[in-house]
């Protein structure tokens, strides 16, 4: 893991990121995004600007277009003091490749770095905030138990593991762990269009394990892995599925209303 | 051997359809993971030792050919002889011809990846030799006709019950389904073969130069029968498998092991140097040492130059989630999983392993877990880089890819396509998501977040 130190935001205005896949498949999370860090006395700001960070386009090795997204990105986000995401994928792209995708580009590393050590994945930005998600009326919190999948370039790129784990758990959520938290779901971008049978195969067993946890929900603070796990339990033998599948900021926005 | 998306796919589903074969992997695979973080963590600073790994690999690589010529050397002095294969044509063509001079009937194998890349096997049969698999796993695939499936088990696809089915149409006589009576009935068949052969071949684990030895690591001992009782031993192995010497050897067998398997060391760690001496009471008269380029020094010098850092632990299969499932002959190399999916195109050409380098969401599970810190991650994608280059995708995926690209260059662009898109989505519409082509995507949400935050900007 790489020593990614974010410096300590002073401001109180952010920018948020909400990822493409949060703004065109996912608005849900990206209200719940929103709300959960005004309530914390943030401010949140869209830059209309944003489109896409580039991962899909890095990982499957366009590199050209992956370099076009993530120039338009850091011009999109840079002025802001400090910059949230919805997405624990999408902030590794950021805060851990950008600057080597712009080696060659003294100018543009040096702008990507500036950027990298301003942004945050929620979790993360909450934390760094101290901003406490405890139940403003404890007594009156619904009982809700939560298995959290720790998405694979947030735990192993950004090394963010008990952030998710505290917001949740400061809400009053119950934690139950599952076998493997950081296996891999499955999702893998166009990983999941490639070799569809493999990535639902793997999305399935990521099921299975959270559903022995005993968990009531299944949470991960990544879009893509949402949507992926979402679709293997829609499409189980066609039983309902066992547990919700939710993202971190709803979970979290929910329970601190 | 080429391996597309298409057959890819194709294996992995007979793989993910056979309840036996999910069953074996993921027992093997699991107890292999258990046992090694164990092994791990009984070492008092495992990361300090991967990192001191990583280094004197990385200084080794530096200098590979001073440290090869030094191997050399020392294992001409030693009495061995030593053959450079360029590839795998010259390494078969080396081992046929000593096969070939000394009237070789029977022929004993160890262990050896490097004879799985090399197709020794067929060769040596096609010439007319017999030769029989003295690793309980090999010889399993060998009697089932098939490739190995994990780069150190290679039977892990198999269940004791389909090994004794194998035993016993082998023999002609009853096989229970039991561990301890299948090794049995192996070491007894086995036991006489050994004694009977002419002509041993193993592989090698690793290479010392500053004394010439070969180390072998195995669990079974079949390695030190087949490498001492036959009348001559040829040992085949990597030009990238050379420890300068003894002290780094020392790093590379504590992590071997425990990577593997989880044990402290294998069973047994045979040294050979040279062939038996005057004094010895048993050994070798002849040995013969192959090193095997076969597109290795290619990548010297490159950013690919990492991969040759591994040491075939394989734990870098057993973390991995596609591998996991999909099983090790989805990858048709002998190398499988992560590393396979890295060092396959490398080695045998990226056009005909072009699927491999998309048999991954990289996870990065094969970094946290390889002994030596191997971006594998990095080189997956670098690869696929590669292949953009020089052309391998489809037209409809660069184009796809472009037409994307484009797109998201503009909200406003984004903005009309998405409409576009919207209406176009409601007839292959099945709840939350788009069936179209083949492909199962989600569907677009009826609103954009951004249309919500503009909204929201203007309370």
């Amino acid at each position: 893991m790489k020593d990614i130190t974010a410096v300590q935001p002073t401001s109180s205005t952010v920018a948020l990121f909400a990822t493409c896949m949060v703004d065109q498949f996912l608005p849900e999370a990206g209200i719940a995004t929103t709300r959960l860090l005004e309530r914390f006395g943030v401010q949140v700001e869209f830059p209309q600007s944003q489109t896409c960070c580039g991962q899909p386009f890095f990982n499957s090795g366009h590199r050209p277009e992956a370099i076009a997204r993530v120039k338009a990105t850091i011009a999109s986000l840079e002025s802001y003091e400090a910059v949230v995401l919805p997405s624990g994928s999408c902030s590794a792209m950021i805060k851990v490749e950008y600057s080597h995708l712009l080696e060659e580009d003294p100018g543009w590393k040096l702008r990507a770095e500036n950027l990298s050590q301003r942004t945050f994945e929620l979790s993360e930005f909450l934390a760094v905030w101290n901003a406490s998600t405890a139940p403003r009326s404890p007594g009156t919190r619904t009982q809700l138990s939560a298995t959290y999948h720790d998405s694979c370039h947030m735990c192993r790129l950004l090394g963010l593991r008990s952030q998710p784990r505290q917001a949740l758990a400061a809400t009053g959520v119950e934690l139950l762990e599952m076998a493997e938290p950081d296996r891999c779901c499955g999702f893998g971008g166009s990983f999941s269009i490639r070799m569809p049978e493999i990535a639902r195969a793997m999305g399935v067993e990521k099921l299975h394990q959270a559903e022995r946890s005993g968990a009531q929900v299944l949470v991960t603070a990544d879009p893509g892995c949402l949507l992926h796990l979402r679709q293997c339990a829609d499409s189980q033998d066609g039983r309902p599925p066992l547990l919700g599948i939710e993202h971190l900021a709803s979970v979290l926005e929910e329970r601190t209303r | 051997m080429t391996t597309t998306v298409r057959n890819f796919r194709q294996t992995a589903r007979i793989a993910l359809d056979d309840i036996r074969l999910q069953n074996a992997l993921d027992g093997a695979t699991g107890r292999f993971r258990k046992e090694r973080d164990q092994a791990l963590q009984e070492l008092p600073d495992a990361e300090a030792l991967r990192d001191h790994f990583k280094v004197v690999r990385d200084a080794t690589l530096a200098d590979l050919g001073a440290h090869l010529r030094e191997f050399e050397s020392n294992a001409l002095k030693a009495g061995a002889h030593v053959h450079w294969a360029s590839d795998a044509a010259a390494a078969r063509e080396v081992i046929l011809a000593i096969a070939r001079r000394n009237g070789v009937r029977k022929i004993v194998k160890s262990k050896s990846m490097a004879a799985e890349e090399i197709e020794l096997n067929a060769a040596l049969e096609g010439a007319g030799f017999e030769v029989i698999e003295t690793d309980l796993g090999e010889r399993i695939v060998q009697l089932a006709g098939e490739p190995p499936s994990h780069i150190i088990a290679p039977a892990i696809h198999k269940t004791k019950e389909q090994v004794a089915e194998l035993f016993q149409a082998e023999s002609g006589e009853p096989a229970p389904a039991e561990i301890q009576a299948l090794t049995e009935i192996a070491r007894r068949r086995l036991r006489q073969v050994f004694l009977q052969a002419d002509l041993g071949i193993s592989g090698g684990n690793l290479a010392v130069a500053e004394t010439g030895s070969l180390v072998l690591v195995s669990n079974e001992g079949n390695a030190r029968m087949v490498t001492s009782l036959p009348r001559i031993h040829i040992a085949l192995i990597g030009i990238e498998k050379i420890a300068p010497t003894w002290d780094a050897a020392a790093v590379w067998l504590s992590l071997l092991a425990r990577s593997a398997t989880g044990q402290p060391l294998s069973i047994y760690t045979s040294i050979l140097t040279g062939p038996r001496r005057p004094d010895d009471v048993d050994g070798p008269e002849e040995v013969h040492i192959v090193l095997l380029d076969n597109g290795r020094s290619r990548l010297v010098g490159t950013k690919f130059e990492e991969a040759l850092q591994c040491i075939r632990c394989g734990a870098c299969l057993n973390a991995c989630p596609v591998y996991r499932e999909a099983g090790g002959h989805a990858y048709a190399s002998p190398y499988s999983g992560p590393i396979g999916a890295v060092i396959s195109p490398l080695l045998f050409g990226l056009k005909e392993y072009e699927a491999l380098p998309h048999a991954s969401t990289l996870c990065g599970a094969c970094l946290e877990v390889c002994p030596v810190r191997i971006d594998l991650p990095r080189m997956l994608i670098a690869l696929r880089q590669a292949s953009v280059s020089v052309g391998l995708p489809s037209g409809n995926e660069v184009r796809a890819f472009r037409s994307a690209a484009w797109i998201l260059a503009k909200p406003a662009r984004l903005k009309w396509v998405r409409w576009l898109l919207r209406v176009l989505q409601t007839p292959f519409k099945r709840g939350s998501r788009v069936l179209i082509l083949g492909f199962n995507l989600p569907a677009l949400a009826a609103t954009p977040f951004r249309n919500w935050q503009r909204k929201h900007g203007r309370r």
